[in-house]
């Protein structure tokens, strides 16, 4: 190629090329992938078999007991806590947020204190709190303080049932967790966006709930979507209390047969179903809330699976 | 009516001695202005002078710490009881602000929603608007900013100059009696700055009041009924483009447009 006489670099530069066109691109090949994947598979293969032949976690009961009644109505109280604590949580988290985010001190300071208290305290804590409020208060009295008027007024342990209990628990703890996780995302908004909203005469409420908050949910979605995994599995500390929720439901199962380990292995079978399920959601609500973003439009995992279509608004 | 009313009924904004603070540092040192319906008042300064400032407490974004702004023959912000301004509750002032369109620097359309609803979504929620009738007018003003074929697109879609005029647009769809524009053409790309003053041009001629601060000398002399040099919170200079940008009389005004011509 060339003659080492005279500035080499210049000639190779201008000369490797010659007056080809046309060439095949070769991507570089990554080999390192390759032995990693097979290393892995190798090992996930053998772990898989030696689990498929354990004879401790006898496969043969845990297919009996997958679907049997008692659990599946354990699943169903399993999802029944996650959504109704989820939508405590998040309902009440979008107003504590807005209230720490207020300029009114009273409510930016009674926000705080919730969520300091909260978010301070271990949630098996308040779960044993909760179930055993009758040993704190034997009756709940709602009124006007110090007149002896009372609106409700009933024993403690007719009104906190253990299922009032696991779902106070859970939603005021989620609370807590959903208003910081909202207040980031709704700090994340540009200013100017409420500058803009309010320039076109919109109220406070009015830009904050039409403009502030879904652009947040950007934000808010993905970290959200993983404190539902969290909670779903966080419902088995309800199981402390007797909460009826699928853990309590094998426990109390194999406290008699002490068939633990395959009734573990439903019980995680059920909440890796569930979990899954819960990702593929999050994926469309994130989805949902990206359009007008210009990343949104590229196609994930998923779409790949389930046939990849377009954001609405790039199609027209 | 006497006289004197029907030139307050003429006139769209008057400030007098306006006064803003951002905690000891004093921004506004007493503003005096006077914009007559049908103007187009250009307002020019050095960075840092109070431009924004001044024109975000037009339509109240900012609170003025001292002196007393009108619109329209109404105070901003504030409601005179005797010797008292009282302040007026938040939705009052969301009230006020309806009839004052705003253009900012950056645009800050709603990424999250087309062009189409960006325009059509205030008329609707805040002027109760049926959605047919916004969308029609939503489609008319998108037509006179050149943007008729852009209405199902989002922002992120957009160019600059394209998202200023849908911006321009949208504020326009309340009606308003008045624009402001904050460095409209500012963020944009040289090719583009043509297009949004374009747009302005024909709502000069429309005779729309508008105060605009602005950096592009070409556009003040051309459309500005009156100009206003700022500097330092205060107005130094104030009259006709010939004036202020041809004839300045004062050192610091010769001094900024030496940097800007
Ligand atoms: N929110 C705020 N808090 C504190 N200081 C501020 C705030 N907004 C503006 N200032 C200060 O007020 C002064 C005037 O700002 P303003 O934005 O009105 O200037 P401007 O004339 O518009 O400048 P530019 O040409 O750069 O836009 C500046 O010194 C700025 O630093
Ligand atoms: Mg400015």
């Amino acid at each position: 190629m060339s003659t080492m006489t005279t500035t080499p670099r210049t000639i190779r530069s201008d000369g490797a090329m010659g007056d080809a066109r046309d060439l095949e691109v070769v991507p570089l090949r990554h080999w390192g992938r390759w032995v990693a994947a097979l290393l892995v598979g190798v090992f996930a293969a053998a772990f898989a078999v030696s689990l498929m032949n354990n004879p401790n976690l006898e496969w043969a009961t845990v297919g009996d007991y997958l679907t049997k009644e008692f659990v599946l109505k354990g699943v169903a109280v399993t999802l029944m806590l996650t959504a109704v604590a989820m939508v405590i949580g998040t309902l009440g988290g979008v107003g504590i947020a807005i209230m720490r985010l207020s300029g009114n001190p009273v409510l930016r300071w009674s926000a705080w204190l919730f969520v300091w208290f909260f978010r301070g305290t271990p949630l098996l804590v308040q779960i044993i709190f909760w179930g055993f409020l009758a040993a704190l208060y034997q009756r709940i009295q709602l009124g006007i303080p110090f007149t002896g008027w009372h609106l409700v007024d009933a024993d403690t342990n007719t009104l906190v049932t253990p299922m009032v209990a696991a779902i106070l628990a859970l939603g005021l703890n989620e609370m807590a967790y959903a208003a910081e996780i909202v207040r980031g995302g709704i700090i994340a908004v540009d200013t100017g966006q409420d500058d803009a909203a309010r320039a076109l005469g919109l109220t406070g409420a009015q830009a904050m709930r039409t403009i502030t908050l879904p652009q947040a949910m950007r934000v808010i979605v993905p970290p959200m979507g993983n404190e539902t995994v969290t909670m779903l599995k966080s419902t088995a500390l309800v199981s402390v209390i007797g909460g009826h929720d699928l853990l309590t439901a094998v426990q109390s199962v194999y406290a008699q047969n002490f068939k633990v380990i395959p009734l573990l292995v439903v019980a995680a079978i059920w909440y890796l179903a569930m979990t899954s399920v819960l990702s593929l959601g999050q994926y469309f609500l994130e989805r949902r809330f990206g359009r007008g973003y210009a990343s949104s439009s590229r196609p994930g995992v998923v779409s790949r699976w389930l046939g990849s279509r377009g954001v609405e608004g790039d199609a027209r | 009516m006497s006289a004197q009313q029907i030139e307050a009924l003429e006139t769209m904004v008057r400030a007098r001695g306006v006064r803003k603070s951002y905690g000891s540092t004093e921004v506004l040192k007493g503003i005096d202005i006077d914009v007559m319906s049908g103007d187009v008042m250009c307002i020019i300064g050095p960075s840092g002078s109070g431009k924004s400032t001044f024109l975000r407490c037009i339509n109240h974004l900012e609170t003025i710490d001292g002196g007393w702004l009108e619109v329209n023959g109404h105070l901003v912000g504030y409601r005179r009881k005797g010797d008292k301004l009282h302040e007026m509750r938040p939705s009052e002032v969301a009230a006020q602000r309806r009839d004052i369109g705003m253009v900012f620097q950056r645009f800050n359309l709603f990424p999250h929603m087309t062009v189409l609803q960006n325009v059509c979504h205030a008329p609707v929620l805040v002027r109760k608007e049926s959605r047919s009738s916004a969308r029609a007018h939503a489609r008319e003003l998108l037509d006179r900013v050149g943007l008729a074929d852009k209405a199902e697109r989002y922002p992120s879609q957009l160019s600059g100059g394209q998202q200023q005029r849908v911006a321009i647009a949208r504020a326009l769809a309340m009606r308003p009696p008045l624009m402001l524009f904050d460095e409209p053409t500012s963020a944009l790309d040289p090719e583009l700055v043509g297009e949004v003053l374009d747009v302005m041009k024909g709502l000069a001629r429309d005779g729309m009041t508008m105060v605009v601060v602005t950096h592009e000398m070409g556009f003040a002399r051309e459309v500005a009924s009156s100009v206003v040099f700022m500097d330092d919170g205060v107005v130094v200079e104030a009259g006709s483009p010939d004036q202020v940008i041809g004839a300045p009389q004062h050192a610091r005004t010769r001094a900024f447009l030496s940097k800007v011509l």
